[in-house]
């Protein structure tokens, strides 16, 4: 039995045709030598318009979406979409070219200038280059200013300190960008201390890179004593935003001590993730590491804007053109949606629902850290009969989408749960339903947990067979 | 607020349950003082009619649309089929995460799958990943590749390579003690020059990078290319900066190229100012475990069914962390799904007649723009969608404003980039272009020099 749709090769017949276009009207005189040119692609698909349409309609029921229901990622911040912004993004006077005029494309400009500032205020920092096209692409530019602003003084140095509970693309930017990547162990509270850093503090420190609110959830309340640390030893703080929905409105990095962090605008701002991209990976500097920024710059030079390509301080391009500018737009969007009165209540909200979240599940699930709880609460496995990955294969078949599973590394079996603020009462409430009885079944019929999904296009799927034996395309008469 | 769903009633219960009796405890672990001053200075909450007519107020500060266009230098204007508009904005591609949990999202797995094999059969090699981030950053992970798998670290870049594209690759390698010399083009033919690729070609080169269609619009002679490379036991790649070329000419790998990279807006992505974009890379087999990127490989369930997953994930920074090949996480899963919704629909004969059309546009183009006194094409041959005019009274970039005020966009003033290169003048065209275009194009130039 197969209820999977047929991969879009499958449906190909010899023939059929889905494009609507003519062909050119001009001399079918080609100016090319002819053993430059190439026939047509064997097996290419030949399907007609309303058989694509069909196909990925059979493909869209098999996801599952924020659009469908709750999806409590932990640190992916996995909220409404607005869908307002699809249309203003689509809007055709935003789509130029973008080696258009500038003079034609002041509009496009102010976007960017207006999105910046906006970021300049929730921040603190003292500006932002949008240009980086994700997360981890802003943590490589990052780490690239920070290499060129203690290239300027005189010394690069060669390490940066990360704590064990950041992300894997922390280390990974790091390294592109010529440093070792050392990690530090957090402290009892789940945070990393004063203590701790200074243990690993020397000449040869460049920098920390720091995930505040950290993937526990927990606010590096030691944050602005760890920056003068850093200071006084000639390193510089590396503020991993991902999690700032917890923060925004309520607190300004830059004013805390941060030179360098990047924001996610696929996260707090809002826009879709798009199952995995585009994103877009904005990073503020304080005002000493202004000049560094890549380029481009767009610049206010009175009632206009200018694009700045050349700054011989800069760190050079990281992206063709501007970054993705419509992602920025769909952002900007939503802060001018949200303005002055309700950026704060996001986080609060976003707060609040975590804790609420935490309150009902910490009777039912091992707390490992018992700091305070901003936008996320991690709970381990320790202590159950069975795994996390049996909780969140068995939450697929009650509807919902499993959090975080085994991330971050140091909780054993975590479950990392992130509600955000877009999701009412009674989602929470359902979900904490939910996890009661799975728990439930955990005690009385664990093998229904570790059978789980049965209620999914398809089971679970065998990951080692996968990698084994690559399939990483179709062939005629290909398979396992 | 439409977006937050909780009442005031809610959050006082829900507060009352945490054992709260203000929300500003959650945040007691905070620092106080001025760095908690309230965001007073942004303007006020916008109802979403008055967003909707701030942002029109906004776009009509933008006065490009509507003008006949040949912009192109590495983003292009392609007709978009509505097919594709409509499908990718379903919220079910738009908005799920990376699917990590492949039992809820076989729709994403499946048409990235589709995706991969497209562009493996686009490039003629082996395997595609599912994405980077675009053409520029593409062609800088060309390079961490070649250097990773050949263990060397001098990789030649041609001079005609993307001058964007250059500037990125040397962002990325300026720390990695990577050593970047460049390939002198033939001024007469406008291809790489392969007496000085011979001779900059030695034991310690990891790879020649080369853009084909390059950045002068012109087709370079790849089979001969990857012959020379391949000599020296190098690694070759072409860089495609412009996919229309894709179907129409000789792929990478039918010409022994090994890997190949670049920017694929052009399968059903918008202009949209830059960006978002789609960047892509393939490559023979046997670099297919130190390739860069999420990977969608197919397996099976426990009942034996077809299913796909993310695979080969040891590559990737979640597990290998410093070590990973690459630092990617997101990238451009929901650009990928559209260039494959495109692909579909275009099909084997629609992708073949949008590309020719492309090609017989410049074409026709070429060889009428011969005839005008003011212009010279540069190459009149073996371009495909790209033709170089040299301006020979003033400079491009006046030549541009002149066709502006007729309501042309005429091309990119290669000044841009190159401020030695002034009087010269790149046009791009396409399918969305017809013979009444192009004349009143050939017309305007004709009038304005």
């Amino acid at each position: 039995m197969n209820t999977l749709p047929s991969l879009i090769f499958e449906r190909s017949r010899d023939g059929k045709i889905g494009c609507g276009l003519n062909d050119a009207n001009v001399p079918a005189e080609a100016a090319l030598d002819r053993e430059l040119l190439r026939p047509p692609i064997a097996d290419f698909p030949q399907v007609s318009e309303v058989e694509v349409v069909r196909h990925y309609m059979a493909l869209a029921r098999l996801n599952y979406s924020v659009d469908a229901g709750f999806y409590p990622l932990g640190s992916c911040t996995m909220k409404y979409n607005p869908k307002v912004n699809e249309k203003i993004a689509t809007l055709e006077e935003l789509q130029a070219h973008p080696y258009a005029p500038h003079d034609l494309v002041q509009g496009n400009l102010e976007i960017i200038t207006r999105l910046e500032e906006w970021l300049v205020e929730l921040t603190g920092m003292a500006g932002f280059t949008l240009a980086p096209a994700a997360g981890a692409h802003g943590e490589f530019a990052g780490m690239l200013i920070i290499r060129r602003c203690l290239q300027e003084r005189g010394d690069p140095r060669k390490i940066v300190l990360i704590p064990d509970s950041a992300h894997g693309t922390n280390p990974a930017s790091a390294h592109f960008a010529g440093y070792e990547a050392r990690q530090i162990p957090s402290n009892a509270r789940g945070i990393l201390g004063r203590k701790e850093l200074r243990a690993h503090l020397g000449p040869d420190v460049a920098a920390l890179m720091m995930t505040n609110p950290n993937t526990l959830g927990i606010f590096e309340s030691d944050i602005a004593a760890i920056a003068e640390d850093l200071h006084a030893n000639g390193s510089l703080l590396y503020m991993d935003g991902a999690n700032f929905n917890a923060l925004m409105g309520v607190v300004r990095p830059g004013e805390l001590g941060v030179d360098v962090m990047h924001l996610n605008l696929h996260k707090t701002f809002s826009t879709p993730h798009g199952g995995g991209g585009p994103g877009s990976g904005p990073v503020g500097v304080a005002a000493p590491l202004l000049p560094y920024l890549p380029v481009p710059r767009v610049l206010r030079e009175g009632e206009r804007l200018k694009v700045v390509y050349d700054d011989p301080r800069s760190i050079g391009r990281v992206k063709n053109f501007y970054g993705h500018f419509l992602v920025m737009v769909r952002a900007l969007a939503y802060l001018m949606a949200l303005g002055r009165e309700h950026v704060a209540r996001v986080a609060e909200d976003a707060v609040l629902n975590a804790n609420y979240l935490r309150k009902r599940l910490e009777g039912l699930l091992e707390l490992p850290y018992q700091a305070p709880t901003l936008h996320e609460v991690v709970f381990s496995d320790q202590g159950l009969p069975v795994k996390t990955l049996d909780i969140a294969k068995r939450l697929l078949d009650y509807g919902c989408h499993p959090f975080t599973v085994y991330f971050p590394l140091i909780v054993h079996g975590a479950m990392m749960i992130e509600p955000t603020e877009t999701e009412s009462k009674e989602t929470l409430d359902e979900f904490v339903g939910v996890m009661e009885t799975i728990l439930g079944e955990a005690r009385d019929n664990p093998d229904l947990l570790r059978q789980a999904p049965t209620r999914t296009p398809v089971r679970r799927l065998d990951e080692t067979l996968a990698a084994r034996r690559p399939l990483l395309r179709w062939r005629r008469g290909e398979d396992h | 607020m439409r977006y937050l769903p909780l009442t005031g009633a809610e959050r006082e219960e829900m507060k009352k349950v945490i054992g709260i009796s203000d929300v500003s405890e959650l945040f007691s672990c905070l620092p106080t003082g001025e760095c908690r001053r309230a965001p007073d200075r942004l303007p006020p909450a916008l109802s979403e009619p008055d967003l909707i007519a701030a942002f029109r107020e906004i776009a009509r500060k933008n006065t490009a649309s509507g003008l006949l266009s040949f912009l192109g230098a590495g983003a292009y204007d392609h007709f978009i089929p509505e097919v594709v508009s409509y499908l990718s904005a379903k919220g079910e591609f738009l908005t799920p995460y990376t699917p990590y949990q492949p039992e809820v999202s076989q729709g994403s797995l499946q048409a990235i799958f589709e995706y991969q094999t497209m562009m493996a059969m686009l490039t003629g090699l082996d395997v595609a990943n599912a994405s980077l981030y675009d053409g520029a950053t593409a062609a800088a992970e060309a390079v961490l590749l070649a250097v990773r798998r050949s263990g060397r670290r001098r990789v030649l870049l041609s001079s005609s390579l993307h001058p964007e594209y250059a500037a990125v690759v040397r962002t990325y390698a300026q720390n990695l003690d990577i050593e970047l010399p460049t390939v002198a083009v033939d001024v007469a033919s406008g291809r790489v020059d392969s007496s000085d690729l011979r001779a900059k070609l030695d034991d310690s080169a990891a790879a020649f990078v080369f853009q084909s269609p390059n950045f002068l619009g012109i087709v370079e002679d790849g089979r001969a290319l990857g012959a020379i490379v391949h000599e020296r036991k190098a690694y070759s790649a072409q860089v495609v900066a412009e996919a229309m070329a894709l179907p129409f000419l000789v792929p990478p790998g039918e010409n022994g190229i090994d890997i190949a990279v670049g920017e694929a807006q052009s399968f059903g992505l918008p202009l949209g100012f830059g960006g978002p974009y789609l960047g892509f890379m393939a490559a023979r087999e046997e670099f297919m475990r130190q390739l860069p990127g999420r990977l969608v490989g197919q397996t099976r369930d426990l009942d034996g069914r077809r299913g796909y997953v993310l695979t080969l994930s040891t590559r990737e920074q979640h597990i290998k962390r410093e070590k990973a090949t690459s630092n990617i996480c997101s990238n451009q899963a929901w650009c990928a799904l559209r260039a494959g919704m495109y692909l579909a629909v275009m099909g084997q004969a629609g992708l073949a007649r949008a590309a020719r059309s492309c090609h017989l546009n410049a074409a026709y183009f070429a060889k009428e723009a011969a005839g005008l006194p003011g212009v010279r094409v540069v190459y009149p041959r073996n371009f495909f969608n790209e033709v170089l005019l040299e301006v020979r009274r003033g400079s491009a970039a006046d030549l541009a404003r002149a066709l502006q005020e007729k309501g042309i966009l005429a091309g990119v003033p290669l000044s841009w980039f190159d401020p030695g290169k002034e009087d010269r003048l790149l046009l791009a065209f396409s399918e969305t272009h017809n013979r009444a275009a192009v004349d009143r194009l050939l017309a305007a130039i004709g009038d304005a020099s």
